[in-house]
């Protein structure tokens, strides 16, 4: 009985991924002797995935590669169930998911590609300077309900955060919150462009979103600082390199078994100097 | 003669079981959605769902708390309905007794296009259009709320609910309305004291089928009311609704969790809730001798 609802959702997720290949293939000829990568996983590294698969089959054009978004969450349970090929992560996978991969055979293979620092912006025409990761704390789990509690006028603050599917939300979680609870008057935005527009209308909202979103829209990036004494940090490429910046985290791929074959091919691109350049590119921090 | 008989009675059950396949459906999405619910009852337990804290990834403690998520529909839904309750109507009794042959043959069909529009590309507008307007209007600090995702699921609502009464301000018969001006009651009288009540049970239904559609509406609210799982009664604080939940949720969770059993639940109040407004939708009907005993 229960298997077979499994096989039935399981069904339905395979032919989504086939209606998702569908549309990226663009010659089918090749397409039959030559495996095409379905990539899925985290929102954050869409951006940075579908520019390096262009680059990619670009390069070669026998190769075809499809990427979607869903979330880390939603990427690892695909690698799980076997209906992705490669997933792209923004935390590293949990014990509990690495044990339900056991129990259906499958081996995830870790594959760190590029770095992200997590930027809190708020609107420009905030007053507040900087920010340390104690008073973010207070703000994400609700002791801080006003600005003038960090020093800024008597207003509200609106508490941005992403979904609870998104690789972002654990990882704030667990190394800013101290793996506490988010309040339950954190607003939970469906996508970080979401958050983006928000904090761009919204005078008094504060949010976080990935490095590569912060040029976009009307928002201003906020030093933050590791306790009251440290300096106040900006979130660039070598303060997120040298881990001076406290909220940065290393973005990954995961594999089922050593990546072969176009797997493998894809991988050496994105690790070679050409897809590291992509990397910069598009917002994120290199590996080197 | 037998061949013959044999045929009808083939034709028969044939169109026997074409008639009950929507009831099988039905019967089989409760089922799929409680046996997938159950095995919550024994894990953390029924007791979980009764409490208001809904926090389902925590590296604390899970809590599935609906009631959040309920009053989070219900406040949306019922002000969506206060909007798109007067514009509805009003809107109907214009087209069919006010409006000439010309305006109707504009107005309609954008009524339709409205209809059509897709519920996502309606958040979008919310989000870059709506909310700053709520924003502003109410001097709120933020757009992100109850009342803005109300506002989008009466744009939903109001096609709905303008063609059903059209359609039942259209069935009143002409005889009423020549009886009223004969008798010297004036046009607006007319309109609103003879033909409305009259037409008024078809209204009810066309209200009740709007609210059908908001309830079970996702993605535009997901978009604009902030998503945040607080009980709360005010249109100006953002809620999170059951749709937006499964929506969101439902991607990441691993099968036969506690978190997935949860979201089931969330399924079945969701479709209990619609089926009682059916239901009432139905009896409304029955009452005024709309559909036959």
């Amino acid at each position: 009985m229960k298997n077979s609802s499994v096989k039935l959702t399981l069904l339905l997720f395979v032919l989504l991924a086939f209606a998702a290949a569908g549309c990226s293939k663009k010659d089918k000829q090749t397409s039959d002797n030559k495996k095409s990568i379905t990539i899925k996983g985290s929102d954050t590294m869409v951006h940075l995935m579908s520019t390096l698969a262009e680059a990619f089959m670009k390069k070669d054009a026998s190769q075809k590669v499809s990427v979607t978004g869903g979330g880390s969450g939603t990427g690892i349970a695909a690698l799980i169930n076997g209906t992705t090929d490669i997933c792209a992560s923004s935390r590293d996978m949990q014990q509990k998911e690495k044990d339900e991969a056991k129990g259906k055979n499958v081996n995830p293979v870790e594959q760190k590609v590029a770095f992200d620092g997590i930027a809190i912006v708020v609107n420009p025409e905030n007053t507040v300077k900087e920010i340390t990761m104690e008073q973010l704390k207070k703000i994400y789990t609700g002791a801080y309900k006003n600005w003038k509690e960090l020093g800024g006028p008597d207003q509200s603050i609106t508490v941005l955060s992403r979904e609870s599917n998104s690789g972002t939300y654990v990882f704030f979680q667990e190394h800013v919150l101290n793996k506490e609870n988010y309040a339950p008057t954190v607003k939970l935005m469906p996508a970080t462009s979401a958050i983006v527009q928000s904090v761009s209308s919204d005078k008094w909202s504060i949010g976080y979103v990935g490095l590569g979103y912060t040029k976009e829209g009307n928002v201003k990036v906020i030093p933050v600082k590791k306790d009251a004494d440290a300096p106040g940090v900006m979130p660039t490429h070598e303060t997120v390199l040298d881990k001076s910046y406290p909220i940065a985290r290393p973005l990954y791929l995961y594999f089922n078994g050593d990546p072969q074959g176009s797997n493998k091919v894809f991988l050496d691109f994105v690790l070679s100097p050409e897809g590291q350049k992509i990397v910069d590119e598009t917002g994120y921090i290199t590996l080197k | 003669m037998t061949k013959q008989r044999l045929k009808a009675r083939i034709i028969k059950y044939f169109l026997q079981s074409c008639g009950s396949l929507s009831i099988i459906i039905v019967l089989l999405i409760f089922l799929f959605l409680f046996k997938e619910a159950l095995p919550f009852i024994s894990e953390p337990g029924i007791g979980g769902l009764f409490h208001s804290v809904w926090n389902p990834v925590s590296f604390q403690k899970e809590e599935f708390g609906l009631l959040p998520l309920i009053t989070g529909s219900v406040l949306v839904t019922l002000l969506a309905t206060l909007i798109a309750i007067p514009f509805g109507i009003i809107g109907a009794v214009y087209i069919s007794e006010v409006a000439t042959a010309k305006e109707r043959e504009v107005l309609k069909p954008f009524i339709e296009i409205l209809a059509g529009i897709p519920s996502v590309v309606l958040g979008f507008f919310g989000l870059i259009v709506v909310a700053p307007l709520v924003k502003d209007i109410f001097g709120l600090n933020t757009g992100l709320t109850a009342l803005t995702g109300a506002v989008l699921l009466a744009f939903m609502a109001i096609p709905t609910i303008m063609s059903i009464s059209e359609d039942a301000i259209k069935s009143v018969p002409i005889i009423y309305k020549e009886a009223s001006l004969a008798l010297g009651a004036s046009r607006i009288e007319t309109i609103w004291k003879v033909i409305v009540p009259a037409a008024l049970s078809g209204i009810v239904a066309s209200v009740m089928l709007g609210m059908g559609r908001v309830v079970g509406e996702t993605m535009a609210v997901m978009m604009v009311t902030g998503n945040a799982p607080v009980v709360s009664f005010n249109p100006f604080t953002s809620v999170r609704t059951m749709t937006a939940t499964i929506a969101a949720e439902m991607g990441e969770v691993t099968f036969g969790s506690s978190h997935y059993a949860s979201l089931f639940w969330v399924g079945i109040v969701l479709m209990l809730m619609t089926f009682v407004l059916n239901l009432v939708s139905y009896r409304v009907l029955k009452k005024y001798g709309m559909i036959d005993k």
